[in-house]
């Protein structure tokens, strides 16, 4: 069992900004994430080859890693949360070659940074070979799958769209189409509204600029992926404005539809919710005392959002007051709020998948099995829907558009693991897994 | 920077850079990860490791998240059902 | 709205069951549900279709609704998964194989068929259990079943022949009325109660709750083939007070296992207990070590309605009501999917007033009223 004073969960720009706050000020602090290296998404490290090449907002990644570096905090990676107690303990676990080492944190107090999650939307083949998330391609990509002279299509909503489709054309992939479900109205409205965040604007028009040879193809949506001719991988996509249907070629398509927070540890403490967020004060503190939140779990609004909310949580467990900080959060809020309406998922969606188009990709349940139920309960026992490994983490999102249903209770383990990991609640063991068969000794 | 490791898929050799995570080096072989329950061939979606769709036998553990996984020499992954 | 010839409230597996015999023959029937469809006992039960001989009574009961599972088989939908997986009860010592001994005694004699496996066989069998066991008890008859969609099956043959389902708590029952929630009030000429363990409509039903812990992971198709349990599992269910576990394994058709098993008695609340969990844990691990490396993907808990002597209540509520038209089909503990199907038939054979394949006197809940029977307890 390790010890700390404060506990975060998550080394994106949120649990970094908390992290380097809190220690600076005389905390002891300990940083969990589930990744190799810290980071979270926006700022994820390739972990081979060159580092992507310079974009907006490397300059302050490399600032915060190095800020958290310097700050003493430690940082844990590889570390999936699987359990925790507002009493004050989390339990993980770590997947080592020789097996699962299980640990204990036992914590005064808890920043939450667990960050957000792409929203994936079911249509006719999205389960083809060749179909990633948006932010999914890239982290593949940063992670050694190379895409150049790739054919790419980035399609969904929101604007990790324009952000992807530009690192994927820096990357050398042929970004033939950027397909974004917004309407131009919609999208003009939320540009007007940068004016009042000039370096987000920048960057949008920066993004814009490195794809100048990409179709930006506003008000269109994705409506099937279509296999080649071995009927096994991904040859191109059929798009839509609502009256034409056109198929437009690709090796790759990359679609994901904005995002959804990622809200289970707080789910689990038993923190109280605003709707689908964790409701936080000016402080970023829970209805929990010791336990706080920052950045997109307490609404989607970027990264600026983030590392002020983050800022704030640190200082916050290290007992300093933050007015001056708490009135750019109410800023970035603000952003976040017409990034919900810029890129509101449009009704034509729900029309998308056809009967026979899985919704749960887990356990292969399809779209028109889903109907005749009462609920998320009663269609999870009855189909099975939400039952596999990610627990409801990519069909849940899509159950709550298509049928309107909102997931009920969140259960330990919030991740998949070894069954003798709850026989340890007060110290870290290593489950040795093998692939010998069993044989108990004598 | 570019050491190479070779790590074995479905029995057949491949080799990538050191860096280069499991899910990747299965992209790169153009082989799924797992075969889902009504047999769909299925490979890594999300890349941040909660889609579980990159499951699959890492040195003979079944239902490893091949996409929090670096390469290592001689490891063996094959597809899970 | 016109009355019904019945109304259930409960749309478990029992009053699923209770709702497809009625509807079957022709019965205006009308299914009462305050919560999710299934969701209540039905949800956490294993889903062990299985002879259990802890009494003769018992005995009869099981066997007769084992045979109706069997008998329906063939038409069950997929989604139900009814598999004739057959159980091993396990004995890890001599003692308990000579208790394997008598037992394949009592089952030959009431017509189940049973096979004694030596140490040998049973390694054989099931090879991911620890060397060192001494055999087992194998019962090829019993089944596996995914009790949520067996009830879901329940309830849409009863819709298809017309039953009528209210997705709204029952308030109260008595005198033939149902009171809903949302203010409607159904009549009826009887009333089931087929409730679990939530018995706040008839406060004097004599059921308590024993909860239980079940564990289900990730696929590992070929690890185990028979549902397994261990001998003491009798002796864990027959404790009346205190916490207790027992290794009591199944392997669901997705080549997935479901773990349990564990009993409490108490006012707990339906949070899963570290200490418990560990518990029943450690002691499946005492069987089959290989466990330990499986991947877990749900630890949830459930409560199953237990009654004194360990026997349904299956009849008229008389004794615990002076109301003629209520009904129970209450009671089953760890038994609910394995009875369900034999329970219904009882029932309507009472409500008909027609002789039943076995004796139902044992389970009639006015039983529980004679001094005689409660001294016993």
């Amino acid at each position: 069992m390790t010890t700390t004073e404060v506990l975060v969960i998550g080394a994106g720009p949120a649990g970094i900004a908390a992290a380097a706050a809190a220690a600076e000020n005389g905390c002891a602090v300990i940083v969990l994430d589930d990744n190799v290296a810290a980071g979270g998404q926006i700022w994820r490290e390739a972990t081979v080859g060159e580092a992507a090449s310079a974009h907006r907002g490397h300059g302050r990644k490399w600032r915060a890693l190095e800020r958290l570096r310097r700050s003493g905090a430690q940082v844990l990676g590889g570390r999936c949360v699987f359990s925790a107690e507002a009493s004050g303990t989390v339990q993980t676990s770590h997947e080592t070659s020789s097996g699962t080492l299980v640990e204990q944190f036992h914590f005064e107090q808890l920043i939450l940074a667990t960050g957000a999650r792409e929203r994936f939307l079911p249509f006719p083949g999205w389960t083809l070979p060749g179909v990633f998330g948006a932010g999914g391609l890239q982290a593949l990509v940063k992670g050694g799958f190379p895409v150049g002279g790739k054919r790419v299509v980035v399609a969904g909503t929101g604007p990790l769209l324009l952000a992807v489709a530009a690192h994927l054309a820096q990357d050398s992939a042929v970004v033939s189409s950027v397909v974004e479900q917004a309407s131009l109205g919609q999208l003009a409205r939320f540009a007007a509204s940068l004016w009042e965040h000039p370096a987000k604007l920048a960057q949008g028009v920066l993004y814009r600029a490195m794809l100048w040879k990409t179709s930006y193809r506003i008000g269109c949506w994705v409506v099937e992926a279509i296999a080649g001719s071995n009927g096994h991988n991904l040859s191109a996509v059929r798009v839509t404005d609502g009256t034409r249907v056109w198929t437009e070629p690709c090796d790759l398509l990359a679609s994901g539809y904005h995002l959804v927070p990622n809200t289970e540890i707080a789910a689990l403490l038993g923190c109280k919710f605003r709707g689908t967020f964790v409701q936080v004060d000016k402080a970023q503190r829970t209805s929990l005392p010791n336990v706080f939140c920052a950045g997109e779990p307490t609404g989607i609004a970027g990264l600026e959002a983030a590392m002020v909310q983050g800022e704030i949580a640190g200082l916050a467990c290290a007992g300093i007051s933050t007015t001056l900080l708490q009135k750019r959060v109410a800023a970035e809020r603000a952003f976040g709020e017409s990034m919900e309406k810029a890129f509101a998922l449009r009704k034509e969606l729900r029309s998308v998948p056809r009967p026979d188009t899985i919704v749960c990709r887990c356990e292969d349940v399809t779209f028109g099995s889903l109907h005749g139920y009462t609920g998320w309960t009663d269609v999870k026992l009855q189909t099975r829907c939400g039952m596999g490994p990610c627990q409801g983490r990519i069909c849940g999102p899509v159950v709550e558009f298509l049928l309107g249903w909102s997931p009920v209770s969140i259960r330990q383990p919030l991740f998949p693991v070894p069954l003798q990991a709850f026989c340890f609640q007060d110290e870290s063991v290593e489950i040795a897994t093998t692939n010998e068969p069993i044989e108990e000794k004598a | 920077m570019f050491e190479l490791l070779s790590v074995k898929i479905n029995g057949a050799t491949s080799r990538v850079a050191r860096g280069t995570t499991v899910a990747a080096a299965m992209l790169l072989a153009d082989r799924p990860s797992r075969i889902s329950v009504t047999g769909e061939p299925r490979g890594a979606l999300c890349g941040m490791g909660v889609c579980f769709e990159c499951r699959a036998v890492v040195n003979g553990i079944p239902h490893r998240r091949t996409c929090q996984i670096l390469c290592e020499q001689d490891m063996t992954i094959e597809a899970s059902r | 709205m016109k009355p019904f010839d019945i109304l259930i409230v409960g749309a478990g597996i029992v009053g699923s069951a209770v709702a497809r015999e009625c509807a079957l023959l022709g019965w205006r029937v009308g299914v009462i549900e305050g919560g999710t469809p299934a969701g209540g006992a039905t949800a956490a039960g294993m889903g062990h279709v299985v002879v259990m001989d802890d009494s003769p009574a018992q005995l009869a009961l099981t066997a007769f609704s084992r045979s109706l599972w069997q008998r329906d088989s063939e038409k069950l939908p997929k989604s139900v998964e009814f598999e004739n997986r057959g159980t091993i009860w396990v004995a890890a010592d001599e003692e308990e194989m000579a208790e394997v001994h008598l037992r394949h005694k009592v089952y030959e004699e009431a017509g189940i068929e049973a096979r004694v496996l030596t140490a040998a066989e049973l390694a054989d069998k099931e090879p991911n259990l620890r060397r060192g066991l001494t055999g087992g008890l194998l019962v090829p008859g019993d089944g596996v079943v995914y009790p949520p969609a067996a009830a879901g099956f329940y309830l849409a043959e009863a819709r298809r022949l017309g039953a009528q389902v209210f997705l709204a708590r029952a308030m109260s029952a008595s005198q033939g009325q149902v009171l809903l929630r949302d203010g409607v009030n159904l009549v009826a000429e009887r009333i089931v109660l087929a409730v679990g363990t939530e018995c706040d409509l008839l406060p004097s039903l004599p059921i308590q709750k024993r909860k239980g812990h079940l564990v289900i992971t990730d696929r590992y198709p070929g690890f185990l083939h028979h549902q397994l349990v261990e001998l003491g599992y009798l002796k864990s269910a027959h404790k009346v007070t205190g916490d207790s576990v027992a290794f009591n394994i199944q392997p669901r058709q997705t080549g997935q296992l479901l773990l349990g098993s564990s009993r409490q008695y108490g006012n707990e609340g339906p949070e899963v207990e570290a200490e418990i969990l560990r518990r029943m844990i450690d002691r499946a691990h005492g069987y089959m070590p290989g466990l330990e490396q499986l991947s877990v993907l749900r630890v949830w808990t459930g409560f199953r309605a237990a009654t004194a002597d360990k026997l349904p209540l299956i009849g008229p509520a008389a004794g615990f009501s002076e109301d003629r038209s209520l009904w129970l089909a209450a009671g089953f503990e760890g038994l609910g999917i394995t009875n369900a199907p034999g329970a219904a038939r009882l029932l309507m054979d009472a409500m008909l007033g027609r002789e039943s394949a076995i004796d139902a006197s044992p389970y009639l809940p006015a039983r529980l009223m004679e001094p005689a029977r409660l001294a016993h307890v």
